[in-house]
Order: C-alpha cells, then structure tokens, then sequence
C-alpha cells in the first residue's frame, strides 16, 4: 500500500508544457481516477508515476520516498496498459512469469503465484497458449495477471477496457473494483470515460488542458461541480447550460420536469421537441428553444412525441449558476429567467 | 468447365515458372552429364557423370569449394552480426548523427559494384594503398591485402561486408522499429535489464526479419563473383576463386560447358542443403506474429 505525491511536478515535451507546477495526493489505498479530455495530461501522469515518462520537474513520492532516480522496475508498481503490452513471443506462463524472474522470486515461489493469479482472473487452462491465439478480454487478464503477480504497492492502468466490448466492459468494471476491494491496494485509474469514472473510482481527478478541476468522490464531483468544465464533463446527456449576460445557469437533464403549461417553477421555458430517444428505463428528449438553443432533457416516461410544443421546468434547488470566469457562485441570485 | 478455371488462372505464371525456371535447371543438369560442344549442340556426347568425377579430382574445384565455404561462413557471420550491433545503436535515438551514420552504412548498397572493387582494390595497394599507409602510421605491421595467397580471401570478405551490411542492418532496423514502445516500457516495469530485454524481447521479436536475412545472405554469399572478379581475378595462383568464378572459367575461358554446368549443379545442391538446414533447424525458433 502507498500514497503517492506529487511536489510542484512539470512535465513539457519539447518546449510544449502539458503540466505545469503540479500537486496533488494520491491516497493510500484509494481507488483513484484521473479523468478528462484527450490531451489533458492524464496519461502523462500515470506514467511520471510508473517512471516510464518521468518528470521534467518537481518530485513524486511513493510512499514518502522520492522516486526522482528510481527505475521503473525498482518503484514496486504495476500498471496494465492500454493495448495490453503483452510480449507476444512468450506463451501466457511466460508472460506472468517474466517480471517475477527478473525480480528474482525462487522458482517454487513463481509457480505458486502464477498458481494463484491465473486462477483469480480465470486463466488456468490457457497458461500454455500463445497470446496471439487469446480473445481481447483473454489478452486483457493476462495483462492484469502480469501486474497482480508482482503484488505491487501501486497498480496503475492506462485505459484497460477501452479495447472491450461493451458487454465484457461492465463485467471487467465489477471485477476491478472487486478486485481493488480484496487487495486494498492503491489503484490510479485513466480514463476518458466519465460512465467508468463515475462507477469505479473513490476519488475522481479531473483534469483539462494539465490542470486539476477537481478533486472529490463521484457524488461530491456529480453534484456539487466547481466550475462549468466539471458540470458539462460529468454526467450523461450533459448539463444543460443557459447564457445569460453576467452569469451561466446550468440544470441537469433529470433535474428538468416537462408539462403542457408554464408553471412556478425558478426557471421556466418553453420549447419544441426535437428529437425522442427511447432507451428503456428512461427517455431522452432533445428541446429546442425559440432561439434555436438545444436542451437535453432525460425522464422516467415517454409520453412526449417530436414536434409537440413543452415547457422545461426546473426547481431552484436544481439550478448551479457560474460565472463569467466559469467557476461556480454559491448564490443563487438572478436564477429565474 | 468449373474444374479448369483454376488451371487456367495460374497458367501464365506457371508458364513462367517452367520457361525460366524449371526449364534452365533442367538443362542445367543435363548438360552436366554431356560432353558438350558450343559449336554445334547435336554433336554432345553424354558421358556421365565424368564431369563430376573429373572436376572433383582437380585442385582448382577443390580450392573453389573451400574458399565458397570460407566467403560465405565469414561474410555471413560478420554482416549479421555487425548488421544487428547497428541496427539496435541506430533504433535507440533519432538524431542527427544516427540519421548520418544510418545513411552512411547504407551509402555502399548503392555504389556500383565494378567502383568498389576499383576503388578497394586501390586503398588495398601493398605498396601505395591509404590502408597501409594507415597502419605504418599507426606502427602496425603493413598487410599484402589482395597480392598474398593468404590474405586475398579474408580482403575480399572484409570489402563484401563494408558493402553488404548497410542494406541488413536497414532491414533490421526498420524491424526493431515496429516492435511497439509499450513492450519496452512494460519491459522495464517487469524490471528488465538491458541485455535481458534484447535477448527475451527485441531478438525473438525480429526473428522473422533475421531468418529471412540470413537465407537471402547465405544464398548471396555463395554465389560471390563480382568482387573476385574485379579485385582478384581468382588470384593470385586461384588463392581467392569460388564455385561461380570456377564456373565462369569453366565457360568463358575453356568453353568446357559441361564441366560448367556440372558445378553448377554443386552449388544449386549445396545452396538447397543450406535453405532446408535453416528451415529445419531455425524455423522453429522464429516467431511470427
């Protein structure tokens, strides 16, 4: 187990800076994902922490101890990668068995783990096959196995599910934060996906353009967002967002209740629908304004048809307002349109 | 009619496989079993095998045959190995001067054949070459090069690799260079040192690429003529001859077909030998993806 911290880090590529005067802390034992766009320096992060991208700047400590000068091999962490790295001139065995060799784990030792490890991702029977010969989600265990072999003090992984069908996706999802639940190891999880941020993480990091927006649990980032980049990134459909001339308002699509007449609801407006998008459970409606702006709006029932005219209403404990710089104001004024 | 489409598809690259392949070996091998006359073909005379039991006799094939094995032991050994030493310096950086160097090695592969032997034949010079002058500078003991029996095969093998490796290590290195940074990377995460990952990962990755050069470089190696015959001309006293000079004097100067044909067909065995060697031996260990 370890909490990672980064002191004052700066990574540039060239004369391209990607993240400048970085601190954060990584808790121990958390499950922790560093969420946002691409490009936003997330990756970049992860790897300054396996070694394999070190820093430009600045110290990262694993542990308390800085890793400044540590190898990659010698920091005590794991990290499964997005296409999996899997040497493919090794059988499944091999591939397990490499890092534990290099780290000089006695022969009984190794086959005990690999023992071990094969059976909690369910690999047993394939530890003789080749990986060229292994399914996507195969591949994707073997990768995992590789890293929980080492019985490392960080697991670090770069998109891991990306590759996966949406089926496998969700399983894969249960069985990390299982898996992150028995080994109460720390685990920093990248993605870009705010769905896998949101079900996974403990804490959730969200970065853009190498800056942190916010840090906090997927509640605390879902409901109480610092700023509109926060807002509009987490949550699907997004956040809806009205312009008004000294502030934005912003109402989340579940938040909209929509009815034939006007009611007394803090922000009231009408529009027409566009689009009905029935998923089952819940309903998307898309409501264009008479200015031509799009709202999205998501409800329990599909009683509403395109083209049918609505009013979108919306509570005031509902409504987040940020300001001109898009951070969040804590007062509601003005919130009525 | 469905029967003959197939046939009828790879018939024109059947009928070249028979006209410029199938029928030249087969000629081949039985002219090496004929007196054969250059003035008028219907005048042969086939004596069996006499070609090969007199060719086998003379001191000439013999020292052919030797110096083939020597030519294409050494040029194959050192390319290769000189060939992977670069390629793996040139992949780790991506200046300047490895771009420099990577055209340099390369530069050979496209001088003509006939200037490299011209121009190596005169640094070569016992007496006036740079290469001695180069080595009494440097109070080392002057070579004879290409003048001494002794020294004749070992100059044309070390001019055969200046001009060969190039070419290998570029293929070698275009290899090294698809193998994706992420195996590296995870490499170095399972603690990997760095001869550990060129002998567990980067070797079995290019395995495919050093199979293949080593086949076409062998086979290459034991046809050697050009350089022997522009630096050397076979000598001195036939010192540094192989089985192709041997077959081009055989033809051109003694107009002695069959005997030419005959060790023809000694180097298409020996070179068949070699191929299913490697197959049976190597292919195994190669790996492809």
């Amino acid at each position: 187990m370890a909490e990672i911290e980064f002191r004052n880090v700066s990574k540039s590529f060239g004369t391209y800076n990607v993240i400048e005067h970085l601190d954060v802390t990584i808790p121990d034992g958390s499950f922790t994902v560093l969420v946002g766009p691409s490009g936003c320096g997330k990756t970049t992060l992860l790897r300054m922490i396996a070694g394999i991208g070190p820093q430009s700047d600045g110290q990262i400590l694993i542990d308390g101890k800085d890793m400044t000068n540590v190898a990659p091999g010698q920091r005590d962490v794991a990290m499964v990668f997005q296409n999996y790295a899997i040497y493919p001139t090794m059988s499944v065995y091999g591939n397990i068995e490499f890092g534990l060799k290099n780290n000089k784990v006695p022969k009984e030792e190794r086959k005990k783990r690999i023992r071990e490890v094969a059976e909690k991702v369910g690999l047993t029977d394939y530890l003789d096959r080749s990986p060229s010969t292994l399914s996507g989600g195969q591949r994707q265990r073997v990768a995992l196995a590789r890293a929980m072999s080492k019985n490392p003090k960080v697991f670090l992984m770069d998109e891991p599910l990306s590759n996966l069908d949406a089926k496998l996706r969700s399983a894969m999802r249960v069985e990390l934060i299982e898996l992150h639940r028995k080994l109460k190891t720390t685990f920093v999880y990248v993605t870009h996906d705010q769905v896998e941020a949101m079900s996974m993480a403990d804490t959730i990091i969200l970065m853009d353009h190498g800056e942190i927006q916010q840090i906090g649990s997927p509640e605390e980032i879902y409901r109480n967002p610092a700023n509109l980049f926060v807002a509009q990134f987490i949550g699907s459909p997004a956040m809806n967002i009205v312009k008004k001339e000294d502030c934005t308002i912003g109402f989340r699509p579940e938040a909209v209740c929509l009815t034939k007449e006007p009611t007394s609801a803090a922000l009231s407006m009408q529009g027409t629908i566009s689009t009905r998008e029935m998923l089952g459970r819940e309903t998307n409606y898309s409501i264009r304004d008479a200015q031509g702006n799009t709202y999205m709006v998501t409800s329990p029932t599909d009683d509403w048809r395109p083209q049918q005219q609505v009013y979108l209403n919306v509570e005031h404990a509902s409504l987040y307002v940020f300001g001109k710089d898009g951070k969040r104001l804590p007062e509601m004024e003005g919130a009525t349109v | 009619m469905k029967k003959v489409y197939p046939y009828l598809f790879i018939f024109p690259a059947m009928t070249g496989i028979v006209v410029f392949v199938l029928y030249p070996m087969v000629k081949l091998i039985t002219q090496s079993f004929y007196k054969v006359n250059p003035m008028n073909e219907a005048n042969s005379k086939f004596i069996g095998i006499e070609n090969y039991t007199k060719m086998f006799q003379t001191a000439a094939f013999k020292k052919a045959l030797v110096n083939t094995g020597y030519y294409a032991l050494f040029s194959v050994i050192l390319i290769m190995v000189i060939a992977l030493v670069l390629a793996v310096w040139l992949s780790g950086k991506q200046d300047r001067f490895h771009s420099f160097i990577q055209g340099s090695v390369f530069l050979p592969h496209v001088i003509s054949m006939v200037s490299i032997g011209l121009i190596f034949q005169q640094m070569m010079d016992p007496d006036f070459g740079i290469f001695n002058q180069v080595l009494t500078a440097l109070h080392l003991p002057a070579c004879t090069w290409l003048r001494s029996s002794s020294t004749a095969v070992g100059s044309i093998i070390f001019t055969n690799v200046w001009k060969s490796v190039g070419y290998y290590t570029l293929i070698l290195l275009a290899a090294i260079q698809g193998i994706p940074t992420s195996i590296y990377e995870a490499a170095s995460l399972d603690n990997a040192g760095k001869l550990c990952t060129f002998f567990r990962i980067t070797l079995p990755m290019i395995s495919p690429q050093i199979f293949f050069t080593l086949i076409v470089l062998t086979i290459g190696s034991f046809k050697i003529f050009d350089m022997i015959f522009i630096m050397t001309g076979g000598g001195p006293n036939n010192a540094s001859t192989s089985l192709v000079f041997y077959i081009y004097s055989k033809v051109f100067q003694e107009f002695d077909i069959g005997k030419a044909a005959a060790a023809g067909v000694v180097l298409m065995v020996l070179v068949g030998i070699m191929t299913v060697f490697y197959f049976v031996g190597l292919s195994k260990k190669v790996h492809y993806q």
